[in-house]
């Protein structure tokens, strides 16, 4: 995972993405001869926050190291990580599914290191381009356990792990810009053998779809191989996403001899209490801590607190939104029906629409009071949500209050009784759903702003009273 | 006389005298280089002469508006090329930097230029500082001052013979095992390296990271501890430099305070010393006694290991360092290659060196997997019981004083084909960079007509002391004014 720091971790170029090629750099992050890294102390707070947050012990001695290989991204033809003395150990982070936890996943370790340039194929002219932006950019490296099962756990597993980030706003974890990346290893065994068999790491699975489907792959892979009395060799594969499989990329044998030892030009990174205390304290409120304070306190079931707590600022919207309008359920519906739907459409996220909790709170109190009908709220909702205005300012230029007022609506009673006499018969006659007929035209008569429970009143009081 | 011949010191007193103008001394400077360098080949780049001037006069200008901030201000100096400078190429004495221009300075340049030296070139090395005579200089070998038959010592032997020659004032090297003290030794100069993290390596080009210091090159014990006054203090671009309080070197240099306690290791006076090298340092070491202090043999028990540790330590860190040189940022760029494997492949054969190559090989090969225990490892821990070592000696001693090296200066190609017996020469430099002490070599006497260096090794960050009973024990040795006669450019060598 990328580190979402102001600057680079062991300069002081700015961390961001999306610059042109080869202008966020200097001689450290270059590699230039002669120029030495000096670590951002800003990588350790955020790295320790997101270890706490994984449950993990936080080394109070740790250190960085060389990875030496050479590969055209990596200008110092070294990677500066930790080796044998990671920041943090023996972590673990729970799978809820429905409210509970299905699986606990142990974390190994997690560590920094920096990131490496980004290399660019040009096919057609048949020459590669390097852009060393990246060069430099924090990394949390981290390594669980063989503890998940299936594609489905893995794929909760980094669900589970996004969420955490996102909460301790320590990863930005946008897959696509590549500042959360996995590789995943994958061993089988027969049913009721307890060793694990070879393990087989797949690298390139640029989402968590792919993920997903490139574990599937290698499960059918691996399952028709040993069914076939095959043998399964430690290695290493490459996800073709467009291919749907999985390719060799080195056997074990031609793995890298990383030539790690510690690095000369750093010193150790020495921690003490006094500043796991405070970063400790700085810890927000967790998503799963935060999904059994919505259900246990404010009552809303296990999958739509689920839901809720997938994004901070999902589960911020509906917290907001209950200061000034206090019905749990009512929000939670709003929000995961017609906003969770608006989103999608529109392919924004929560944090970015102009639509705000004060808002959705003053239209379901005006909806609450009957001022308008339910129909109308959610026109009021689409159109406050597109453009970011205040409901109540929509609901009067479109003049959608409701109509309360008995004389008006008697008015228009009268007229549709007179207008639809076969309706009126046949409700006479025993068919009651006939009201529902007369009900809908005198709302299309008032264009829909007619309060349907006066309007079924009055109707009844007229057809009945006349009986 | 001649203003080259004045020490620094003496040419900043001339010049605060008004006696003389920093144009002046670069002026005289131009002229020894023009009149010996053929003889020396010190330089691998002599910076145009009007570039330098033209600073001298600006800072003659300061001068004279009464700005007095630093003692050098106008003293003309060099740097050894493995220090960046922005406007002058940096080549570390290889092919594979031939003609590279950093594009920046390092700390030690930013300080001397701000303190009004005048850089008037970079010195000639062994290729990436790995060498003990110069001779692995991609370029051409430097000659000794005293005999232009004999190596000057290395790495940062361009630096030691150009001081030794007069063609500057003072220059800076880097020791990653001796490489100022050896070459110092063998020109007769004094060499200086700090404690491990007092001056910045920030822009030094890297060899062996965790030993490597920037030291200095002068004619004397003043001049060292008023270059040490500039290049000296805190950098934040260097994780490894040490943020302590700032102190002065230079000032009561004379006041060498009681009696002090030396240690004489009884292993650095046994086999492979030259008779002639023991004699004078004995004689140095008699001198002390003359002033009080007071002399003890002891042991250092784990001497005979340091060798062994040192050269696992700094080729294993200078294979990862020198991994990045590949041809296709910078530097040289192999013309015969045909795809990009073979670009890399014929960039480093073409570009490294014999003794790179032999280094790098060795380094990869004490780190890989299966090696690095009884390696790598067993090299750190040997490092750890030398540091040990030493902190023991310092409980009762304030000096250990030996040989800086074990032998004179040899000649030219006498030991290139032997690559062990060249390593032998850094044995008495190599534990104090193990153990990060501060040590100086100061001449001590001749033998053969060929200058000797005595050692003097401190406790960590004890500059300050060190350089005070150098500076009384060099007074009382008085060899520090004979200086080697160099014929110039056309006069007729008489011998």
């Amino acid at each position: 995972m990328e580190l979402q720091t102001e600057s680079k971790i062991f300069c002081s170029c700015p961390n961001r993405f999306g610059e042109k090629p080869n202008t966020n750099v200097c001689p450290v992050c270059l590699g230039l001869p002669g120029s030495l890294p000096v670590f951002n102390k800003n990588a350790l707070e955020l790295a320790v926050k997101a270890a706490l947050a994984l449950n993990c012990q936080v080394a109070y001695y740790s250190k960085f190291d060389r990875k030496n290989y050479f590969y055209p991204d990596l200008p110092k033809a070294y990677q500066i990580s930790q080796y044998d003395y990671p920041l943090a150990k023996e972590g673990f982070l729970d799978l809820l599914k429905d409210g509970h936890v299905i699986r606990r996943v142990i974390i190994e370790r997690l560590h920094l290191e920096e990131d490496a340039g980004k290399l660019m194929h040009d096919h057609e002219k048949a020459c590669s381009y390097v852009d060393f932006n990246r060069c430099g950019v924090p990394l949390m490296e981290i390594v669980t356990a063989p503890d998940m099962r299936s594609p489905q756990e893995a794929q909760l597993f980094l669900e589970s792990l996004r969420r955490i980030l996102l909460y301790t706003a320590t990863s930005d974890c946008k897959m696509e810009e590549g500042s959360l990346r996995c590789d995943a290893n994958i061993s089988l065994r027969q049913h009721g053998e307890k060793l694990l068999g070879e393990k087989v790491e797949i690298k390139n699975m640029n989402s968590f779809r792919a993920a997903f489907k490139g574990l599937e792959y290698e499960i059918n892979r691996q399952a028709e191989i040993l069914q076939r009395n095959g043998t399964i060799s430690q290695e290493t594969r490459r996800w073709d996403e467009s291919q749907g499989k999985t390719y060799e990329m080195r056997s074990k044998e031609k793995e890298h001899d990383y030539r790690y030892f510690p690095e000369p030009d750093l010193p150790p990174l020495v921690l003490n209490e006094a500043m796991l205390a405070r970063i400790k304290k700085q810890l927000p409120e967790l998503p799963v801590q935060r999904a059994s304070r919505f259900i246990e306190e404010l009552g809303l079931r296990p999958y739509q607190a689920e839901i809720l707590i997938s994004s901070p600022a999902l589960a911020n919207f509906f917290e907001d939104t209950l200061q000034h309008f206090s019905e749990p359920q009512i929000v939670c519906n709003w929000l995961l029906g017609d906003i969770l739907r608006l989103l999608k459409e529109t392919g924004q996220e929560i944090e970015e629409v102009a639509f705000t909790p004060q808002y959705l709170a003053e239209l379901l109190a005006v909806l609450e009071k009957g001022d308008i009908s339910g129909r109308s709220a959610k026109e009021v909702l689409e159109e406050s949500f597109k453009y970011g205005s205040n409901p109540r300012r929509i609901i009067e230029e479109k003049g959608l209050a409701q109509i309360d007022d008995e004389r008006e609506l008697s008015e228009a009673v009268s007229q549709v009784l007179i207008g639809n006499p076969g309706a009126v018969e046949d409700y006479r006659g025993g068919n009651k759903k006939a009201l529902t007929f007369l009900v809908g035209m005198v709302m299309k008569q008032t264009k829909g702003q007619a309060n349907p429970k006066i309007v079924m009143n009055l109707l009844r009081s007229e057809l009945d009273g006349e009986n | 006389m001649e203003l080259y011949e004045l020490t620094a010191c003496q040419a900043a007193n001339a010049l605060a005298k008004k006696e003389v103008t920093a144009c002046d001394l670069t002026e005289s400077i131009y002229k020894r280089i023009a009149a010996v360098e053929d003889k020396i080949k010190g330089f691998i780049t002599v910076r145009e002469k009007q570039e330098a001037l033209s600073e001298a006069v600006q800072v003659q200008d300061s001068l004279e508006k009464g700005d007095k901030l630093a003692s050098l201000r106008g003293i003309p100096m060099t740097l050894k090329d493995n220090i960046c400078t922005l406007n002058l190429p940096t080549t570390c004495g290889s092919k594979m930097l031939q003609g590279y221009y950093p594009p920046y300075d390092a700390h030690v340049t930013e300080k001397l230029q701000e303190a009004g030296t005048i850089l008037v070139g970079k010195s000639n090395m062994d290729e990436f500082a790995m060498g003990s005579s110069t001779e692995n200089s991609s370029f051409y070998p430097t000659l000794n001052p005293w005999n232009q038959h004999y190596v000057p010592g290395g790495s940062s032997g361009g630096s030691a013979a150009l001081v030794a020659a007069r063609e500057t004032f003072f220059a800076l090297g880097s020791d990653t095992g001796g490489s100022v003290r050896q070459p110092a030794s063998l020109c007769g100069v004094v060499g200086f390296k700090p404690t491990y993290g007092l001056v910045s390596r920030y822009g030094l080009i890297a060899f062996a990271s965790s030993l490597d210091q920037i030291g200095t090159l002068t004619r004397d014990v003043r001049d060292c501890a008023m270059v040490l006054d500039i290049i000296a203090g805190h950098d934040s671009r260097d994780s490894t430099s040490v943020p302590r309080e700032k102190e002065n070197y230079s000032r009561d240099l004379e006041k060498s305070s009681s009696s002090f306690r030396v240690g004489i290791p009884r292993e650095c006076f046994g086999q492979g010393v030259e008779e002639d090298v023991k004699k004078a340092v004995k004689r140095g070491i008699e001198k002390c006694q003359q002033i009080g202090t007071v002399i003890e043999e002891i042991s250092f028990p784990h001497n005979e290991h340091a060798l062994p540790a040192y050269y696992l330590v700094a080729t294993a860190e200078s294979s990862s360092n020198l991994a990045r040189y590949d041809g296709i940022q910078y530097g040289f760029r192999s013309k015969k290659a045909e795809n990009l494997h073979d670009l890399y492949r014929k960039t480093r054969e073409e570009g490294f060196g014999p003794e790179v190559k032999r280094r790098v090989m060795l380094g990869t090969y004490a780190l890989s997997s299966g090696y690095y225990d009884a390696y790598y490892l067993k090299a750190l821990k040997v490092r750890t019981i030398i540091r040990k070592d030493f902190e023991k000696i310092f409980e009762d001693h304030d000096f250990v004083i030996m040989p800086t090296s074990p032998t004179v200066a040899f000649a030219m190609g006498e030991k290139v084909d032997d690559p062990l017996t060249m390593y032998l020469n850094d044995i008495f430099t190599v534990p104090a960079n193990l153990a990060g002490l501060p040590a100086i070599s100061i001449p001590c006497g001749f033998s053969r007509g060929l200058p000797v260096g005595l050692q003097v090794v401190g406790r960590p960050f004890d500059e300050k002391r060190l350089l005070q009973f150098s500076y009384k024990l060099e007074s009382l040795l008085q060899v520090k004014d004979i200086k080697p006669d160099i014929a110039e450019v056309g006069q007729t060598d008489i011998s």
